[in-house]
């Protein structure tokens, strides 16, 4: 029993290191392949449009409710220490240094990232992958570099988005809902919110969209075992990005304070 | 044209390629048969690039394919094409940018240009007026035509072939044989197909050669592996269940 454990043990920790050391081989193998020339512009872009353009509804919807929710709860809390003036600062700071940047990351990577698991698994066991290959295109540089390039660049942008969405919720609930006065809200918010918190949830927003594509890429680029394994290449993109995401925020949070 | 010189390969302890030793004609159709599971895919895997070999050499005009380095075997890919089981068409694009893709990608002909030689290739392959269709649109025969098409757009040197009719109807399969030879013959090219398809091999092979338990146990033209005592290889080609060869 004991035995048995112990080799389950170590199929565990061996398969972890695989993946972990797989997924450094591809970070290294994209960063390359991006600087190489002919650099993809046009993919990068049509990657753009998918990560960024069409996930704008979904972050747009998630900030606004997120904002809302805020700003109601923090009325509810701050009101019972005569501080309803401070519903605005904690709205826009919460969502500009946390909120903001992990709710993006875990919406698009629920819709981007798994997409891309799925479309890239199946290129591969369509053996598309491997016709690339074999046209003497390499298949990390026209498929992974563009996903990921366009990951970094299309998450910071969201998480702007998302945050001053959300500040507009707030600021819908708790002035024209709650009855806070507008010009505390707006100037209390002025106030306490530095541009360092922006930027604080924008670094992070960057190190989340690495991790989302390059997750994405990277299960559906060794996607094995016919349709079922898309199907298990996207479910487990979608939890080890989510894992990576929330681990991640804690630990550059834990830096950055 | 291309020797393949004691070729190993093992899979999760499995040796599938034990010393394969095979030599592909320039301007000639090889087959190279065997059951399914027998290592056809894996070794003409070998030969594009796709798989590493444990031990072995495949030298093509004196240079050793499974030691170049990748800039160098990406030119080398460029006088390879290939013909996938499943055609492998992109999915995201029409049949006219699949057909384009390898002209796009390592030339620099202008779009109108490119088109004019995708519907060119397209025209040698028997279908007109497709260049827009995606590939979800098409039939099964449909694709392995387009996949040709795309496999011998660069003209290259050789082309290989994985399990061409498979999938097909009898039909369909015997257009496909029809279709291998006429583009061949007409454009001088060297072809290697891998195929359990008898009546395919018949009709195509000038050379075959046939992989059991991981090596070449037999080769000739059509006529010598239909004279073969070989049990083996008499049990395939008359596709008999009694023999030799286990059925698993």
């Amino acid at each position: 029993m004991l035995k048995k454990n112990l080799e389950q043990l170590g199929r565990n920790v061996g398969g972890f290191v695989t993946t972990a050391g797989r997924i450094t081989m591809l970070l290294g193998w994209t960063c390359v392949y991006a600087f190489v020339p002919p650099v993809k512009f046009k993919n990068i872009f049509k990657q753009m449009e998918f990560v960024g353009v069409q996930s704008l509804f979904v972050v747009i919807l998630t900030g606004m409710f997120t904002g809302m929710v805020l700003a109601l709860q923090g009325y509810n809390a701050l009101k019972r220490f005569g501080a309803e003036s401070l519903v605005g600062p904690t709205v826009a700071l919460s969502m500009a240094r946390e909120l903001g940047p992990v709710l993006t990351g875990l919406m698009v990577t629920g819709r981007a990232g798994s997409a891309m698991a799925t479309e890239l698994g199946t290129m591969r066991v369509t053996e598309q992958i491997d016709a690339l290959f074999t046209m003497g295109v390499n298949p990390v540089k026209y498929l992974v570099s563009p996903r990921v390039i366009a990951g970094i660049c299309m998450f910071p942008l969201l998480t702007v988005i998302t945050d001053f969405v959300g500040v507009v919720g707030g600021y819908l609930v708790g002035v024209k809902l709650l009855g806070i006065n507008q010009g505390v809200y707006i100037g209390r918010t002025i106030d306490f919110v530095q541009i360092n918190d922006i930027f604080t949830g924008l670094t992070k927003s960057l190190m989340f969209g690495l991790i989302t594509t390059l997750v994405a890429c990277y299960y559906g680029f060794y996607t094995t075992g016919g349709a079922e394994g898309v199907g298990r290449a996207a479910t487990s993109s979608v939890v080890l990005s989510s894992v990576l995401i929330l681990v991640s925020d804690y630990l550059m949070s834990s830096m950055m304070a | 044209m291309i020797k393949i010189i004691d070729l190993k390969k093992t899979f999760n302890h499995k040796q599938v390629l034990d010393g394969v030793n095979l030599e592909i004609e320039k301007g000639k159709i090889t087959v190279i048969i065997g059951r399914s599971g027998e290592g056809k895919s894996v070794l003409i895997k070998h030969i594009i690039g796709l798989l590493k070999p444990d031990s072995g050499r495949i030298m093509f005009e004196d240079m050793d394919l499974t030691a170049m380095r990748e800039r160098d075997f990406n030119e080398i890919l460029k006088r390879f094409g290939m013909l996938f089981q499943g055609a492998a068409l992109f999915d995201s694009m029409t049949v006219a940018e699949n057909v384009g893709f390898p002209l796009k990608e390592h030339t620099d002909l202008q779009s109108a240009d490119i088109l004019k030689t995708v519907s060119e290739k397209l025209n040698r392959v028997g279908l007109h007026g497709v260049e827009e269709m995606m590939p979800s649109d098409l039939s099964g025969g449909m694709k392995k035509r387009v996949g040709l098409a795309r496999a011998i757009v660069m003209s290259p040197e050789i082309v290989l072939f994985d399990e061409p009719t498979t999938g097909l109807d009898p039909v369909m399969s015997d257009s496909v044989g029809t279709l291998i030879l006429e583009t061949q013959k007409a454009l001088q090219t060297t072809y290697a197909v891998i195929t359990h398809d008898i009546t395919l091999t018949y009709k195509i092979a000038d050379k075959i050669a046939m992989l059991h338990e991981g090596r070449i146990i037999a080769e000739g033209t059509v006529d010598e592996m239909k004279a073969s005592d070989n049990p083996v290889v008499r049990q395939f080609l008359e596709g008999r269940a009694e023999g030799p060869i286990k059925v698993y």
